[in-house]
């Protein structure tokens, strides 16, 4: 995973809310065994018959931080949402609140979720509309989201950010407690079902 | 200290606590299905790792596979390597997996509870939001991410923050005609599909212990759908004759250990939860959604609302988005829409008793013409008991269409799916753009709304025929 300490890019202003991961990503694509690639599908339904959809617009192309509304990336637990967003080249995404299962997903595989409250999301949709080439820093280290005139903390559990400046891999620092782990097992109760 | 269930199965659960991490939970059950687990065999593939326990892992084909022609290979091609790639990757790691065609094959969420490998008091996950299904039995069940199933092959844990809790208790009994389904709809009309985010909900009150279990899989399936990460019930005696006999069930000494386990993950008494939503039975009717939200949902008895209904700046917009979208008119009365397509099925109300219920009202009736019914079974086994029962006449009896057990129309992965500007009254889940295939509109109902539905064409319950 790659580190995330500081980033600056472009804002790119989603004025929705309830964006569930059938729209970020349709189930057609969730078909494919591999792990890349998957930019195409991003918001494919809404990019393919909505001229105005922001992704359309050519003064946001190459924004790499997304500005959504409440209730982003609810639904399907599908990490191809995360994938996607990544894929098509965004960093982090800043919202006021985000589904459980995807915020999870998405801080597993690097890309930075931001809760900011409405109104904050509401003055950089403003700043960014008004000149797409605004910069905004996501900035995981002081945990803090930057743009011209405005400066608002955000928060993030200590473990968290750590993992994420870290770049660390999950599952070698589970396997570090591999011990622990039999013997738990050791204690489970004799009655539980196994499927073989 | 009183606790509520929640919190007993999680502690129960703990391999390793320390200060300023999440809690490494250890997994009782990770049930595995084609469509989110390739990538996560492939990591365990690239980095030299093995399945811990294949033993507390089992896997099936639902997500993508056809509902005609089980027995022949997969026509899609896209569709047909994702299966391939899961029957290769159970074999090479040594995953017990239920293919096409097999009796035990069906949706994830419904083979594991009739294995009877759903049990209270166990932690399951699944690469799949709706295992909160699994919550009916008092078990701790949620939907993960492909790196969390790689993690949960890997070392049977997953590292968790700890989730709040609410209590949702529904007090009185249900009136005739309504059912679980309406129930789900109505909490999550009344909380919102953002509500329940961060919490652990539990279904309490006299009218979810009057539920079956089939009934009581319903509400928590649907738990997601109002931002919830599990649903869960407490167990009882329904509970307990359900899991009895089936196929994975304790036996002799451990039943009765079990048991007695099981009747102590009960909420405790003076237990508080984080927060407490209160509706009352009597006031829920036939609920259907009108939006593309499942929190956009009214009585069948309502009309379509006005954005102008809604103060939130925001919920107005989404709910004029969604009209615009759903092509609805607002004012409209719910019973005068037409649908062209009727989907009974999905791990919602793809159960024996959803078909039952369903059958009962069309029986001896006809779809109406120019409508469309599919009957997807949740599983095999499922479609095995319906066809002992007769349900599956009753069904092409009256002009539906009677498939093989998958996910199907309600995510329209395989072939099952609506044409654009087609509508649905749907058993399923999820009302999303394009979810039953792109530019279809959907409505969710219960399956006594799809049976009436189909009959009279235009969205209806049984009292209406």
């Amino acid at each position: 995973m790659e580190k995330f300490t500081v980033h600056t890019g472009r804002g790119a202003p989603l004025r929705a809310s309830n964006v569930d991961t059938d729209q970020i990503i349709p189930a057609v694509y969730l078909k494919r065994v591999s792990r890349t690639g998957f930019e195409d599908g991003l918001f494919s339904a809404w990019r393919a018959s909505d001229p105005d959809f922001v992704l359309n617009k050519e003064e946001f192309a190459g924004a790499d931080v997304l500005i959504a509304g409440p209730d982003f990336g609810t639904g399907s637990s599908r990490e191809h949402a995360v994938w996607a967003l990544q894929d098509y080249g965004f960093k982090a995404v800043l919202s006021p609140r985000f589904a459980d299962i995807f915020r999870g997903n998405s801080l597993k595989g690097g890309l930075l979720t931001v809760v900011l409250p409405q109104e904050v999301i509401e003055r950089l949709w403003e700043m960014v509309e008004a000149d797409p080439a605004t910069d905004i820093t996501v900035d995981l280290v002081e945990r803090e989201v930057r743009a011209p005139g405005l400066a608002h903390p955000f928060e993030l559990d200590d473990y968290t950010r750590w993992r994420l400046m870290e770049g660390l891999d999950d599952i070698a620092l589970t396997l570090r407690e591999t011990d622990d782990i039999s013997a738990f097992e050791e204690r489970r109760a004799p009655w539980l079902p196994v499927t073989q | 200290m009183a606790r509520t269930m929640a919190e007993k199965v999680w502690e129960e659960h703990v391999v390793r606590r320390a200060e300023g991490e999440p809690d490494l939970l250890y997994i009782d059950l990770h049930l595995v299905h084609e469509v989110t687990s390739p990538q996560a065999f492939e990591g365990l593939r690239l980095a030299g790792r093995s399945v811990r326990r294949p033993d507390l892992t089992v896997a099936t084909e639902d997500h993508n596979v056809p509902t005609e022609n089980v027995f022949g290979p997969i026509a899609d091609k896209v569709s047909r390597t994702q299966i391939e790639t899961l029957r290769k990757n159970a074999s090479e790691f040594g995953v017990r997996l239920f293919p096409m065609g097999d009796i035990d094959q069906g949706i994830v969420h419904v083979v594991g509870p009739q294995m009877g490998l759903t049990q209270p008091g166990m932690t399951i996950v699944c690469g799949d939001s709706h295992t909160s299904t699994h919550g009916a039995f008092g078990a701790l069940a949620f939907g993960i991410g492909t790196s969390q199933v790689e993690h949960v092959l890997a070392t049977q844990t997953l590292p968790m923050a700890p989730f709040k809790t609410m209590a949702v208790t529904v007090e009185g009994q249900l009136r005739p005609g309504v059912t679980a389904k309406d129930i789900i709809l109505a909490v999550i009309a009344e909380i919102g599909t953002g509500g329940g985010q961060g919490y652990v909900i539990e279904y309490r009150g006299e009218a979810i212990r009057s539920l079956s279990m089939e009934a009581r899989m319903t509400v928590c399936n649907m738990s997601i759908e109002a931002g919830a990460r599990a649903g869960m019930i407490a167990p009882d005696a329904t509970t307990f004759d359900y899991i009895k006999g089936r196929p994975h069930a304790p036996q002799g000494a451990d039943w009765d250990a079990a048991v007695a386990h099981w009747e102590d993950l009960r909420t405790d008494e003076d237990a508080g939860f984080d927060h407490e939503v209160v509706l009352r039975a009597e006031d829920i009717s036939p609920f259907v959604t009108w939006g593309t939200n499942p929190g956009q949902g009214v009585a069948l008895d309502a009309a379509v609302p006005a954005p102008a209904d809604f103060d939130d700046p925001s919920a107005r917009a989404s709910a004029e988005k969604a009209l615009a979208y759903m092509d609805l008119e607002p004012g409209t009365p719910m019973r005068d829409i037409a649908v062209d397509t009727v989907f009974l099925g999905s791990c919602t109300n793809g159960r024996i008793e959803d078909l039952r219920a369903a059958a009962e009202v069309i029986r001896g009736r006809k779809v109406a013409d120019g409508v469309r019914m599919m009957v997807v079974p949740g599983s095999m086994r499922v479609k095995e008991q319906a066809n002992a029962e007769g349900l599956g006449e009753v069904f092409t009896a009256a002009g539906a269409e009677w498939r093989e057990a998958g996910c199907s129309m309600c995510l329209g992965m395989n072939p099952d799916q609506l044409k654009p500007g087609e509508r649905s009254a749907s058993t399923s889940n999820r009302n999303f753009e394009g979810r039953q295939g792109k530019g279809g509109r959907t409505h969710l109902v219960s399956p006594l709304v799809a049976a009436a539905t189909a009959v009279r064409g235009t969205l209806s319950s049984p009292a209406d025929l």
